[in-house]
C-alpha cells in the first residue's frame, strides 16, 4: 500500500500528543509500518504546532510536506488554513471551528482572517467543520478536544469501530476512559 | 514483539539492553528524553547534573570504575562538554562510555545550528548516526562494542527528526557484561604532557584502524538501484531520498559519519554515473569526497541552512515535487509566547516599564524578547547574561550600571551563571543579577535541578539554597520578590539599580504547569467598567484579547494570576470564583 499521511494541527498545549498516539498505536496494530514525528521544546509554548503521522507497507521519511496530506486534523482553524498547502489536491480536512487568536492579532500588529472554513473550501479543499469544544465539554472536559477529532476522523476510515475503541482503552489513562468514549462517540456522530 | 518507539526512547531502550549502569545528562531539546526514558529502568543510575561538562565528566569516572556509562546533551551542549572529550579521546575508556548529542536543525528549540559532525572530526572519536528509532537502539549497542574495542568514547548522533519521531523497534533483554577491572594505569590515566604526547599516536593510530573497519561495516551498506545517480547520504536525509527516489537511484548509506570510509566510497563513486552527496549542515562526506578527487554534487544545489525535506530534494535532485494550494489571506504567524499565568511575565514587564536594558538567558524566559513586552537585548548561550553584565558594566560604568540588569533562570544559573556571578563578586562590577527561579527547567519540559529538591526521578535530594549561596559569594543585597506582586517588583527593580554595590533579586515562583501548583479561577471582565484603554494588553497574556473594543479573558486559558487585575485602573477584572 502507497504511505497515507495525517497531519494534526494545532495550537501548542492543545493535546495533539495523545491523538497521535492513538493514531499511532491503531495502525500499528493494523500491521502498517508506521512513523509518527513530533515537536517539543521551544515552539510547545503556545506556538503553532505540528505532528505528522504516516503509514503504509514501507514508510521512508518521518514528515509530511506541501502536497502530500491525506487528511489534515486541526484544533483551530487559522492553523488548518495555515497548513493548507500539505493538503493533496483530493485531501480531508477535519477541523474544530475553536479559533485562539495569536499574539500578533492580540497586539493588533496582524488580524485574524475570517470565513476560513468557506475560503478553504473555495480553494478546493473538503472540509468538516465542527465546534469541537462544545462537544468536548458536553462530554465532561474541555481537554477532550483531541478524541472528539479522533471520533470525527475514523468517520472517514473503513476500519471497524472495535479497533478504535481497542486503541482509546490502551492509550487513555482508565480515569478518564469513560469521558474519552462519550467524546470519541460525540464527534464520530456529530 | 514490535512496539512503536520514539527516537529518544529507543537509545535509552539500546541504553539499557547493552547494560549501561550509570548516566549522567543535561536536558537540551531534542536530547531530553533519552535520560528520561533511561531514568524509568531501575536498573540504571540516571541523574540530572548541572551541566553538561559535569555530565560527561561523571559519564567518564564511571567507564573509568568498570561500569558501561552515557551522557547525553544537545549540540551547543558539547560545546560545554568539549574540554572533557577532547582528552577523553586521549585516555581512552576503561568499561564503554557513549555520549548521546542531538543536533537541531531547522532550529526548533536552539539558539544556532551547529553541526556536531565537527566535533567529532576535531577531538578524533568515532561518531555513529541512525537514521530511525530501530537504527538509534542498534547504534546505542553498538557503540559499546566499538568504544571497548577501540579504546575510545563514542558519539551517537541525533537529530530533532530521528530524536522525535516514533517507528518500530524490537526489544530484546538486558545484557550486563562483567565489571571491567580498575587497575591504576597513570601513563594512560593522567593526561600531562609526557603522557600526552604518547597517548597521541594511539590516537591517530585508533583512526587509522576505524577507517578500516568502516569499509566493511554492516552500518555503512550501499543499496544499489539505478546507476545514473548515486548518492551518499546518512540521517533523516537518506529517509528523504528513500521517500523520492525509492529503488531509482543507488545509494551509499552511512552509519558511521566519522571516520569516513575511503575505499567503499571511491567504489561506489565508480559504479554510479553521476555522484551527490546528501546531507543536513555543513558540507562534510561531501568535503571528503572532494578531498578523495571524486566529482561531487552538493552544497552546490542543497542549502547549507535549515532541516531538508522530501520535495526539498525532489526540486534540487530532479524528482517528483508536490505543490498543494493556498490561500489569498496573510496567515497571521503564531510564535510561542509565554504561558498564561507564566511566573515571568510580571517580572519582564516591571523591566519593559522600567526601560531596562535587559541581558538575556536561555531559557522559556527568552520569550521575554517577544512584543510587546520586548524586554530583552540580549541571548548567547547558558550563562552569559551574569558574564556579559559585568563586561557591559565594566565598559560604561555609571552610564549603564542604573539600568541594565542580567536574568536567568534557576536551572541556567546553576549551569553556567555560578561562575559569572563569582566573577562580579570578586572583581567588583556593580551589576544588578536576576535569578528567575521558577523552580524547575521549564523549556525542556520540567526536569529538577539542584535548586528544587527533587532529583530525576521525584525523589527528595539535596537543595542548594540560592540566598545564602550569592550571600556566601560575598553579595550583601539578596532580595526575594514575587513576580505576581507588580509593585514588589517595580520596587525591588528600582531600589537594585540605585543601590551602589552588586545585588540579586531572586523573583520566585513555581511555573504555572506544574502539577503541584494550584490555579484561581479565572477572571473575567466586567464590560460595563472596561474602558478599552488596553493597558492589561501590555503583558502579551494569550488569555486576553480585545472584543469589540473591550478586555476580553479566554477561560480555557486563564490561570487566574491577576497580574492584569493590577493594571486596571477602572478595576473592570473581577474572579469568577463562587462565593461559599
Amino acid at each position: 500500500m502507497e504511505t497515507k499521511n495525517i497531519m494534526i494541527v494545532g495550537v501548542g498545549g492543545q493535546g495533539s500528543l495523545l491523538a497521535s498516539k492513538l493514531l499511532g498505536h491503531l495502525l500499528m496494530e493494523q500491521g502498517y509500518d508506521v512513523k509518527v514525528s513530533e515537536v517539543h521544546g521551544m515552539s510547545q509554548r503556545g506556538g503553532s504546532v505540528v505532528t505528522y503521522v504516516r503509514y503504509g507497507d514501507k514508510v521512508a521519511s518521518p514528515v509530511i510536506d506541501k502536497g502530500e496530506a491525506d487528511y489534515i486534523v486541526s484544533f483551530e482553524l487559522l492553523e488548518a488554513a495555515r497548513w493548507l498547502s500539505y493538503l493533496k489536491p483530493d485531501g480531508q480536512i477535519v477541523t474544530s471551528t475553536q479559533q485562539i487568536d495569536p499574539m500578533p492579532v492580540i497586539t493588533g500588529a496582524a488580524v485574524y482572517p475570517e470565513n476560513l472554513v468557506e475560503k478553504m473550501r473555495a480553494a478546493g479543499a473538503k472540509v468538516d467543520a465542527l465546534d469541537c469544544l462544545a462537544l468536548a465539554e458536553q462530554a465532561g472536559s474541555s481537554k477532550a478536544v483531541n478524541i472528539v477529532l479522533m471520533g470525527r476522523l475514523s468517520h472517514y476510515f473503513d476500519l471497524p469501530e472495535e479497533a478504535w475503541q481497542k486503541s482509546l482503552e490502551a492509550m487513555v489513562p482508565p480515569k478518564f476512559l469513560e469521558l474519552n468514549k462519550k467524546a470519541f462517540a460525540l464527534g464520530k456522530n456529530a | 514483539m514490535k512496539q512503536l518507539m520514539l527516537g529518544n526512547a529507543a537509545v535509552a531502550r539500546g541504553l539499557y539492553e547493552a547494560g549501561c549502569c550509570v548516566i549522567s545528562s543535561y536536558p537540551g531539546t531534542p536530547s531530553t528524553e533519552i535520560t528520561e526514558e533511561a531514568a524509568k529502568y531501575d536498573e540504571i543510575y540516571c541523574e540530572w547534573a548541572p551541566n553538561e561538562k559535569v555530565a560527561m565528566e561523571v559519564a567518564f569516572g564511571a567507564c573509568l570504575a568498570g561500569k558501561r556509562s552515557f551522557c547525553a546533551m544537545k549540540h551547543v551542549g558539547l560545546n560545554v562538554a568539549a574540554d572533557p572529550l577532547f582528552t577523553m579521546s586521549y585516555t581512552g575508556v576503561n568499561a564503554g562510555m557513549v555520549i548521546g548529542v542531538a543536533d537541531d536543525a531547522g532550529m526548533h528549540s536552539s539558539q544556532n545550528e551547529q553541526d556536531s559532525r565537527h566535533h567529532a572530526i576535531a577531538s578524533k572519536v568515532p561518531m555513529l548516526e541512525p537514521a530511525d528509532s530501530a537504527e538509534a537502539l542498534e547504534f546505542a549497542k553498538l557503540a559499546y562494542e566499538l568504544s571497548e574495542e577501540y579504546d575510545t568514547p563514542v558519539l551517537l548522533k541525533m537529530c530533532t527528526r530521528i530524536a522525535h519521531s516514533q517507528s518500530l523497534v524490537e526489544l530484546s533483554d538486558r545484557v550486563v557484561p562483567e565489571t571491567k577491572a580498575y587497575e591504576k594505569n597513570i601513563a594512560k590515566y593522567v593526561m600531562m604532557p609526557g603522557n600526552a604526547k604518547r597517548r597521541h599516536p594511539f590516537v591517530e593510530e585508533r583512526t587509522r584502524k576505524l577507517t578500516e573497519w568502516a569499509e566493511t561495516a554492516p552500518i555503512n551498506r550501499v543499496e544499489m538501484g539505478g546507476t545514473k545517480l548515486g548518492i551518499i547520504t546518512s540521517s533523516t536525509s537518506y529517509q528523504y531520498v528513500k521517500e523520492v527516489f525509492g529503488d531509482s537511484v543507488s545509494v551509499l548509506k552511512l552509519g558511521m559519519v566519522n571516520p569516513l570510509p575511503v575505499k567503499l566510497i571511491k567504489e561506489f563513486a565508480a559504479k554510479v554515473d553521476k555522484l551527490a552527496v546528501v546531507e543536513e549542515l555543513d558540507p562534510i562526506i561531501e568535503g571528503h569526497c572532494r578531498k578523495l578527487g571524486l566529482e561531487v554534487m552538493g552544497k552546490d544545489v542543497l542549502p547549507l541552512e535549515d532541516e531538508f525535506s522530501q520535495n526539498l530534494i525532489a526540486a534540487k535532485l530532479g524528482g517528483t515535487v508536490h505543490t498543494g494550494a493556498a490561500l489569498e489571506d496573510a496567515i497571521p504567524p503564531r510564535p510561542p509566547v509565554m504561558c498564561a499565568g507564566c511566573p515571568h511575565r510580571g517580572l519582564f514587564y516591571t523591566l519593559s516599564k522600567n526601560k531596562c536594558t535587559v541581558l538575556g538567558d536561555i531559557g522559556c524566559y527568552t520569550l521575554g524578547a517577544v512584543a510587546p513586552l520586548a524586554a530583552m537585548d540580549m541571548t548567547l548561550c547558558m550563562g552569559a547574561s551574569v558574564s556579559a553584565i559585568h563586561g557591559f558594566n565594566k565598559a560604561r560604568g555609571a552610564e549603564t550600571e542604573g539600568k541594565t540588569v542580567a536574568v536567568i533562570g534557576d536551572s541556567t544559573f546553576m549551569h553556567s551563571g555560578m561562575t559569572g556571578l563569582a566573577n562580579i563578586a570578586y572583581n567588583q562590577s556593580n551589576s544588578t543579577v536576576i535569578i528567575l527561579d521558577n523552580s524547575i527547567t521549564g523549556m525542556t519540559g520540567h526536569q529538577q535541578n539542584p535548586t528544587t529538591g527533587y532529583n530525576i526521578k521525584g525523589d527528595p535530594a539535596g537543595k542548594i539554597d540560592l540566598e545564602q549561596l550569592c550571600k556566601a559569594m560575598g553579595f550583601n543585597r539578596v532580595r526575594v520578590v514575587d513576580p505576581y506582586d507588580l509593585k514588589a517588583c517595580d520596587q525591588a527593580v528600582k531600589e537594585e539599580l540605585a543601590a551602589d554595590e552588586p545585588s540579586v533579586i531572586i523573583s520566585r515562583r513555581p511555573c504555572a504547569l506544574l502539577k503541584y501548583v494550584k490555579h484561581e479561577a479565572p477572571l473575567a471582565v466586567d464590560t460595563a467598567k472596561c474602558v478599552g484603554c488596553k493597558n492589561c494588553m501590555k503583558i502579551g497574556c494569550p488569555a486576553i484579547s480585545m472584543k469589540e473594543g473591550k478586555a476580553h479573558v479566554d477561560n480555557t486559558l486563564c490561570v487566574g494570576c491577576g497580574v492584569c487585575e493590577q493594571l486596571c485602573g477602572v478595576k473592570a477584572f473581577h474572579s469568577t470564583k463562587k462565593e461559599g
